[in-house]
């Protein structure tokens, strides 16, 4: 297992990732992307048990991850190359003509560790629980994981899939908000007051764990107590993670400005030099 | 004149419920959802024979849709069932995005479709779900005719590998399709040969269709009866073949004119021997209360309708 140190070192070269795909492409959302930069890195290269090389779309003997805010595709594209799951180098075609690197996710073009397309707010939740639940049946000890943006919960459906998971007991989906407070059109509370989040999740029949998602030592050990709750209360469990829209670049942390927008290179270039190059670029 | 015998009336939805629950005992992989309509869609039996695969999805549509295809991904053949209009057109971005465009393998039960679901009124009579399902890609759409050909289709359906769309009714029709029929996705069937003009239908206006062209041959008139099972893929080569015989087109369904077969097939004529093409379906507006063969006569969807779309398309030749 990498150390922490080593995690924030991989943490680094996403964000850099991250901002040089939605750079060169001149369009994509690197807000979002950066916010969750730690939170993925944490489980692509510690939580998860996968076999990136030898990926199937069945899942099946595996974790599975689901990206329900399809629109933070960089921050996925990029651990899923930086793990093995397809060549680095294919960053660069991100948003391009023909790439299997879609705006948003797609699996028509048979892109490696992406199940199931997403953009379309709300519905992950729902697609993870229905993977949650054939390795269930199947005896299956493996764990199923989504990722959501606060935002996102503003959508029916992703309740309808929080009292179905719980009805469920659907015991083996680990849910994580990348509760960053921000959305389009300002911050969530001005846009659709989400009001107690956690106290929602738990009056939905969940086990709720807060952390801080830039603390690699504080995601590992959410990830660790939703697994201990998962297995003594038969219930899932949504980790909030509070996160800071932009993070790591300044002038990108803290707004919405930069949930939908591309920095010019000039802005590119001020970003970068705040983002070590830990891997090397691609 | 082939002809067709009524073995006794029987609704479309619970061929659908027989083929499910043969299913089930043919393949452990079968698990089907229902959104609080399992009587309504004769999945009980199913959910009775193989409740460890049944999962109850409550009054939530859209998670449902969801469910399903994350179900899908492990192998699993989910069959998601509500009434036609709630597993639709409510649900179609979850359809779109998670079943059509992420080409998972989730079967759509579709009850209660059409004019004929009835004493319940426009709310859920939806005349519209045909075209919204064929215009995504990837979606096949299957529209059986009758109670015997219904369950045939659905275990067609489950053998097929891919998002299907599988529309049945509510009320009681007559069954006369063979029992043990061997349902081919996309194949067109002819059931009475004819020359003076070709009558395509779907669903429960095959039987009307059928009607139809006994009543034309007492007039002389020949007609040609295909039943459009599979509304997509469309046969294209049957409905070529039939109309540059015919030259005279009916399409009758129990459909908007807007998204239904009929433009399926008047466009691939337009596109490849335009020939006149008369439509018995509702054109835009919505339905109402009142008994299904009430309604049928009202909406103008039955024999006698046909006969007279069949002389107005002989007319324009």
């Amino acid at each position: 297992m990498p150390t922490n140190q080593e995690l924030n070192n991989i943490a680094s070269q996403v964000r850099r990732d991250i901002i040089r795909m939605v750079t060169s492409a001149q369009s994509g959302h690197p807000g979002g992307s950066l916010s969750s930069a730690d939170i993925l890195t944490a489980l692509f290269f510690s939580e998860l048990k996968h076999s990136p090389a030898a990926w199937s779309r069945d899942g099946k003997g595996n974790d599975m991850f689901f990206l329900s805010a399809g629109h933070i595709s960089p921050v996925f594209y990029s651990v899923l190359a930086r793990s093995g799951y397809f060549p680095v180098s294919e960053l660069a075609t991100f948003r391009q003509f023909g790439s299997r690197l879609q705006g948003h996710p797609s699996v028509e073009k048979g892109l490696p560790g992406v199940y199931s397309a997403s953009g379309s707010l709300g519905q992950g939740l729902s697609v993870a629980t229905g993977a949650a639940l054939a390795k269930k049946a199947d005896k299956e000890s493996n764990y199923v994981y989504v990722l959501m943006g606060d935002g996102e919960s503003e959508e029916g459906q992703v309740w309808e899939a929080a009292a179905f998971a719980a009805h469920n007991k659907v015991n083996n989906l680990i849910a994580i908000t990348d509760w960053n407070k921000q959305q389009i059109d300002g911050t969530t509370e001005e846009v659709f007051g989400l009001g107690d989040l956690e106290q929602k999740w738990r009056s939905f029949g969940w086990n709720v764990v807060v952390a801080d998602g830039h603390d690699m030592e504080a995601i590992l050990s959410a990830f660790k107590s939703a697994k201990e709750l998962e297995k003594s209360e038969e219930k899932p469990v949504m980790i909030l993670m509070k996160t800071n829209m932009g993070k790591g670049v300044d002038f990108m942390e803290g707004t919405c400005a930069w949930h939908g927008k591309a920095p010019k290179p000039q802005e590119a270039e001020k970003a970068l030099a705040q983002i070590k190059e830990t891997l090397g670029d691609y | 004149m082939e002809k067709f015998t009524n073995t006794g009336n029987k609704d479309t939805r619970s061929g659908f419920g027989a083929g499910l629950f043969e299913l089930g005992k043919q393949n452990e992989n079968v698990v089907a959802l229902c959104a609080d309509l399992t009587g309504s869609l004769k999945m009980d039996a199913f959910a009775k024979e193989f409740p460890e695969r049944f999962f109850q999805a409550g009054i939530a549509e859209a998670n449902m849709i969801g469910v399903g295809s994350g179900l899908a991904l492990s192998g699993k053949i989910p069959f998601v069932g509500s009434f036609a209009a709630f597993v639709t057109g409510r649900v179609y971005d979850q359809i779109r995005q998670s079943v059509a465009y992420s080409e998972t393998n989730v079967k759509i039960a579709a009850s209660h479709a059409g004019i004929t679901l009835g004493e319940d009124g426009a709310t859920h009579q939806i005349l519209e779900d045909i075209g919204l399902m064929k215009m995504l890609p990837n979606m096949v759409v299957i529209n059986p005719c009758d109670y015997n050909q219904t369950k045939a289709a659905t275990i067609a359906a489950g053998n097929y590998n891919g998002p299907v769309y599988l529309r049945f009714g509510r009320p009681g029709v007559p069954n006369f399709t063979p029992e043990d029929q061997k349902f081919e996705i996309g194949k067109a069937l002819k059931l009475i040969d004819g020359k003076d003009v070709t009558i395509f239908a779907t669903g429960h206006l095959v039987w009307e269709a059928i009607q139809a062209a006994e009543a034309l041959e007492q007039e002389g008139i020949n007609a040609e009866v295909i039943n459009i099972h599979t509304i997509k893929p469309l046969d294209v080569e049957a409905v070529l073949e039939s109309v540059a015989k015919t030259r005279a087109v009916v399409c009758a369904e129990e459909h908007f004119i807007a998204g239904g077969m009929g433009e399926s097939i008047a466009s691939t004529l337009a596109a490849n021997t335009p020939a006149p093409v008369e439509f018995v379906a509702i054109n835009d507006k919505f339905g109402q209360s009142g008994t299904p063969s009430a309604l049928m006569k009202a909406y103008g969807l039955d024999a006698e309708h046909i006969v007279e779309a069949a002389k107005k398309a002989i007319a324009r030749k």
